[in-house]
Protein backbone atom coordinates (compact mmCIF):
# COMPACT_ATOMS: atom_id res chain seq x y z
CA UNK A 1 0.00 0.00 0.00
CA UNK A 2 1.97 2.95 -1.32
CA UNK A 3 1.28 6.61 -1.02
CA UNK A 4 0.81 8.19 -4.42
CA UNK A 5 2.36 11.63 -4.46
CA UNK A 6 0.18 14.32 -6.02
CA UNK A 7 2.14 16.89 -8.00
CA UNK A 8 2.16 20.54 -6.98
CA UNK A 9 -0.20 21.74 -9.70
CA UNK A 10 -2.88 19.32 -8.55
CA UNK A 11 -2.22 20.33 -4.93
CA UNK A 12 -2.81 24.00 -5.75
CA UNK A 13 -6.00 23.08 -7.60
CA UNK A 14 -7.27 21.00 -4.69
CA UNK A 15 -6.53 23.92 -2.35
CA UNK A 16 -8.55 26.21 -4.63
CA UNK A 17 -11.39 23.67 -4.46
CA UNK A 18 -11.40 23.79 -0.65
CA UNK A 19 -11.32 27.60 -0.62
CA UNK A 20 -14.12 27.80 -3.22
CA UNK A 21 -16.30 25.37 -1.29
CA UNK A 22 -15.90 27.34 1.95
CA UNK A 23 -16.51 30.60 0.07
CA UNK A 24 -19.76 29.23 -1.37
CA UNK A 25 -20.89 28.46 2.16
CA UNK A 26 -20.10 31.91 3.58
CA UNK A 27 -21.09 34.18 0.66
CA UNK A 28 -24.54 35.67 1.26
CA UNK A 29 -25.18 36.95 -2.28
CA UNK A 30 -26.46 33.94 -4.23
CA UNK A 31 -25.34 35.23 -7.63
CA UNK A 32 -21.76 35.55 -6.37
CA UNK A 33 -22.00 32.04 -4.95
CA UNK A 34 -23.07 30.70 -8.35
CA UNK A 35 -20.13 32.45 -10.00
CA UNK A 36 -17.76 30.85 -7.47
CA UNK A 37 -19.47 27.52 -8.22
CA UNK A 38 -18.67 27.97 -11.93
CA UNK A 39 -15.00 28.48 -11.08
CA UNK A 40 -15.17 25.43 -8.78
CA UNK A 41 -16.52 23.33 -11.64
CA UNK A 42 -13.78 24.44 -14.02
CA UNK A 43 -11.04 23.60 -11.51
CA UNK A 44 -12.72 20.29 -10.70
CA UNK A 45 -12.73 19.33 -14.39
CA UNK A 46 -9.02 20.15 -14.58
CA UNK A 47 -8.37 17.98 -11.51
CA UNK A 48 -10.20 15.07 -13.12
CA UNK A 49 -8.11 15.60 -16.26
CA UNK A 50 -4.90 15.61 -14.19
CA UNK A 51 -5.94 12.33 -12.60
CA UNK A 52 -6.23 10.64 -16.03
CA UNK A 53 -10.02 10.43 -16.17
CA UNK A 54 -10.99 12.48 -19.25
CA UNK A 55 -14.35 10.70 -19.23
CA UNK A 56 -15.33 12.22 -15.90
CA UNK A 57 -13.73 15.55 -16.87
CA UNK A 58 -16.07 15.96 -19.85
CA UNK A 59 -19.07 14.99 -17.73
CA UNK A 60 -18.03 17.37 -14.95
CA UNK A 61 -17.56 20.27 -17.38
CA UNK A 62 -20.90 19.68 -19.11
CA UNK A 63 -22.92 19.01 -15.95
CA UNK A 64 -21.25 21.90 -14.11
CA UNK A 65 -22.14 24.38 -16.83
CA UNK A 66 -25.67 23.03 -16.97
CA UNK A 67 -26.11 23.32 -13.20
CA UNK A 68 -24.66 26.86 -13.24
CA UNK A 69 -27.14 27.89 -15.93
CA UNK A 70 -30.07 26.30 -14.09
CA UNK A 71 -29.09 28.00 -10.80
CA UNK A 72 -28.82 31.34 -12.64
CA UNK A 73 -32.35 30.83 -13.95
CA UNK A 74 -33.58 30.02 -10.45
CA UNK A 75 -31.94 33.17 -9.08
CA UNK A 76 -33.52 35.26 -11.85
CA UNK A 77 -36.94 33.92 -10.79
CA UNK A 78 -36.48 34.26 -7.01
CA UNK A 79 -34.75 36.60 -4.59
CA UNK A 80 -31.03 37.14 -5.01
CA UNK A 81 -30.17 37.84 -1.39
CA UNK A 82 -30.15 35.09 1.16
CA UNK A 83 -32.21 35.82 4.26
CA UNK B 1 -32.29 38.89 -26.10
CA UNK B 2 -32.08 41.90 -28.43
CA UNK B 3 -28.40 41.77 -29.33
CA UNK B 4 -27.59 41.50 -33.04
CA UNK B 5 -24.02 40.22 -32.62
CA UNK B 6 -25.06 37.65 -30.03
CA UNK B 7 -27.78 36.31 -32.32
CA UNK B 8 -25.49 36.01 -35.35
CA UNK B 9 -22.70 34.31 -33.35
CA UNK B 10 -25.22 31.91 -31.82
CA UNK B 11 -26.66 31.09 -35.24
CA UNK B 12 -23.14 30.24 -36.43
CA UNK B 13 -22.05 28.29 -33.35
CA UNK B 14 -25.09 26.34 -32.19
CA UNK B 15 -25.16 23.78 -35.06
CA UNK B 16 -21.56 22.88 -34.30
CA UNK B 17 -22.28 22.60 -30.57
CA UNK B 18 -25.16 20.23 -31.32
CA UNK B 19 -23.00 18.22 -33.72
CA UNK B 20 -20.32 17.95 -31.03
CA UNK B 21 -22.92 16.70 -28.56
CA UNK B 22 -24.06 14.03 -31.01
CA UNK B 23 -20.42 13.10 -31.63
CA UNK B 24 -19.82 12.66 -27.89
CA UNK B 25 -22.98 10.53 -27.60
CA UNK B 26 -22.19 8.27 -30.54
CA UNK B 27 -18.49 7.82 -29.68
CA UNK B 28 -19.21 7.10 -26.00
CA UNK B 29 -17.71 3.63 -26.12
CA UNK B 30 -14.50 4.39 -28.03
CA UNK B 31 -13.48 7.82 -26.71
CA UNK B 32 -13.94 9.97 -23.57
CA UNK B 33 -17.44 11.17 -23.00
CA UNK B 34 -20.66 9.26 -23.16
CA UNK B 35 -24.36 9.59 -23.46
CA UNK B 36 -24.80 11.64 -20.27
CA UNK B 37 -22.19 14.29 -21.13
CA UNK B 38 -23.21 14.40 -24.79
CA UNK B 39 -26.87 14.68 -23.91
CA UNK B 40 -26.17 17.63 -21.64
CA UNK B 41 -24.23 19.34 -24.44
CA UNK B 42 -27.15 18.88 -26.84
CA UNK B 43 -29.55 20.18 -24.21
CA UNK B 44 -27.33 23.18 -23.49
CA UNK B 45 -27.44 24.14 -27.18
CA UNK B 46 -31.24 24.45 -26.94
CA UNK B 47 -30.95 26.29 -23.61
CA UNK B 48 -28.52 28.79 -25.17
CA UNK B 49 -30.88 29.26 -28.11
CA UNK B 50 -33.74 29.99 -25.72
CA UNK B 51 -31.78 32.47 -23.60
CA UNK B 52 -30.64 34.37 -26.71
CA UNK B 53 -33.74 34.27 -28.94
CA UNK B 54 -36.43 34.41 -26.27
CA UNK B 55 -38.81 31.98 -24.66
CA UNK B 56 -41.43 31.86 -27.44
CA UNK B 57 -39.01 30.92 -30.22
CA UNK B 58 -37.26 28.41 -27.99
CA UNK B 59 -40.57 26.79 -27.10
CA UNK B 60 -41.45 26.65 -30.81
CA UNK B 61 -38.24 24.68 -31.46
CA UNK B 62 -38.95 22.14 -28.73
CA UNK B 63 -42.65 21.88 -27.89
CA UNK B 64 -43.74 20.19 -24.71
CA UNK B 65 -45.19 17.31 -26.72
CA UNK B 66 -41.79 16.51 -28.21
CA UNK B 67 -39.97 16.45 -24.86
CA UNK B 68 -42.65 14.23 -23.37
CA UNK B 69 -42.43 11.76 -26.24
CA UNK B 70 -38.63 11.76 -26.30
CA UNK B 71 -38.37 11.20 -22.54
CA UNK B 72 -40.77 8.27 -22.64
CA UNK B 73 -39.46 6.62 -25.78
CA UNK B 74 -35.81 7.14 -24.85
CA UNK B 75 -36.33 5.01 -21.78
CA UNK B 76 -38.42 2.51 -23.75
CA UNK B 77 -35.64 2.32 -26.36
CA UNK B 78 -33.19 1.36 -23.62
CA UNK B 79 -35.48 -1.41 -22.48
CA UNK B 80 -36.06 -2.65 -26.01
CA UNK B 81 -32.33 -2.80 -26.68
CA UNK B 82 -31.96 -4.78 -23.46
CA UNK B 83 -34.68 -7.19 -24.53
CA UNK B 84 -32.73 -8.03 -27.69
CA UNK B 85 -30.48 -10.17 -25.51
CA UNK B 86 -33.46 -11.87 -23.87
CA UNK B 87 -35.05 -12.71 -27.21
CA UNK B 88 -31.81 -14.34 -28.38
CA UNK B 89 -31.60 -16.55 -25.31
CA UNK B 90 -29.06 -14.54 -23.30
CA UNK B 91 -29.36 -12.32 -20.19
CA UNK B 92 -30.88 -8.82 -20.24
CA UNK B 93 -28.64 -6.26 -21.98
CA UNK B 94 -26.40 -9.05 -23.32
CA UNK B 95 -24.13 -7.84 -26.10
CA UNK B 96 -21.56 -10.36 -27.24
CA UNK B 97 -23.37 -13.25 -25.53
CA UNK B 98 -26.40 -12.55 -27.74
CA UNK B 99 -24.29 -13.21 -30.82
CA UNK B 100 -23.91 -9.62 -31.99
CA UNK B 101 -20.85 -9.05 -34.16
CA UNK B 102 -18.57 -6.63 -32.33
CA UNK B 103 -16.38 -5.90 -35.34
CA UNK B 104 -12.93 -4.39 -35.28
CA UNK B 105 -11.47 -3.08 -32.01
CA UNK B 106 -11.59 0.72 -31.76
CA UNK B 107 -13.98 1.24 -34.67
CA UNK B 108 -17.24 3.12 -34.18
CA UNK B 109 -19.26 -0.05 -34.83
CA UNK B 110 -17.29 -2.08 -32.27
CA UNK B 111 -19.77 -1.46 -29.44
CA UNK B 112 -22.58 -3.70 -30.60
CA UNK B 113 -25.72 -2.42 -28.91
CA UNK B 114 -23.90 0.10 -26.70
CA UNK B 115 -23.96 2.84 -29.32
CA UNK B 116 -27.72 2.41 -29.87
CA UNK B 117 -28.41 2.36 -26.12
CA UNK B 118 -26.29 5.50 -25.74
CA UNK B 119 -28.34 7.28 -28.39
CA UNK B 120 -31.52 6.60 -26.42
CA UNK B 121 -29.99 7.72 -23.12
CA UNK B 122 -28.45 10.80 -24.76
CA UNK B 123 -31.64 12.21 -26.25
CA UNK B 124 -33.42 11.45 -22.98
CA UNK B 125 -30.86 13.42 -20.95
CA UNK B 126 -31.05 16.29 -23.44
CA UNK B 127 -34.81 16.43 -23.22
CA UNK B 128 -34.67 16.27 -19.41
CA UNK B 129 -32.33 19.29 -19.33
CA UNK B 130 -34.63 21.20 -21.68
CA UNK B 131 -37.68 20.31 -19.57
CA UNK B 132 -35.96 21.46 -16.36
CA UNK B 133 -34.95 24.74 -17.98
CA UNK B 134 -38.39 25.48 -19.45
CA UNK B 135 -40.12 24.57 -16.20
CA UNK B 136 -38.04 27.17 -14.39
CA UNK B 137 -38.25 29.79 -17.13
CA UNK B 138 -42.02 29.62 -17.45
CA UNK B 139 -42.44 30.15 -13.71
CA UNK B 140 -43.64 33.65 -12.90
CA UNK B 141 -41.03 35.60 -10.88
Amino acid sequence: MGFTAVDYGTMVMLLILVVASLAMYFIKDLLHAVIVYGAYTLIMALVWLQMNTPDIAITEAAAGIAMTVLMMVVISRTARKED
Amino acid sequence: MRDFILKRVAALLLPFIQMYGLYVILHGHVSPGGSFAGGIVVGLAFIAFTTIYGLERGRAKVPEKVTTLVESYGTLWYGMMGMVGVFKGAPFLANKMAGIDLGELGALSSGGLIGLIGLGVGIRVASTMITLFFTMMEEEP
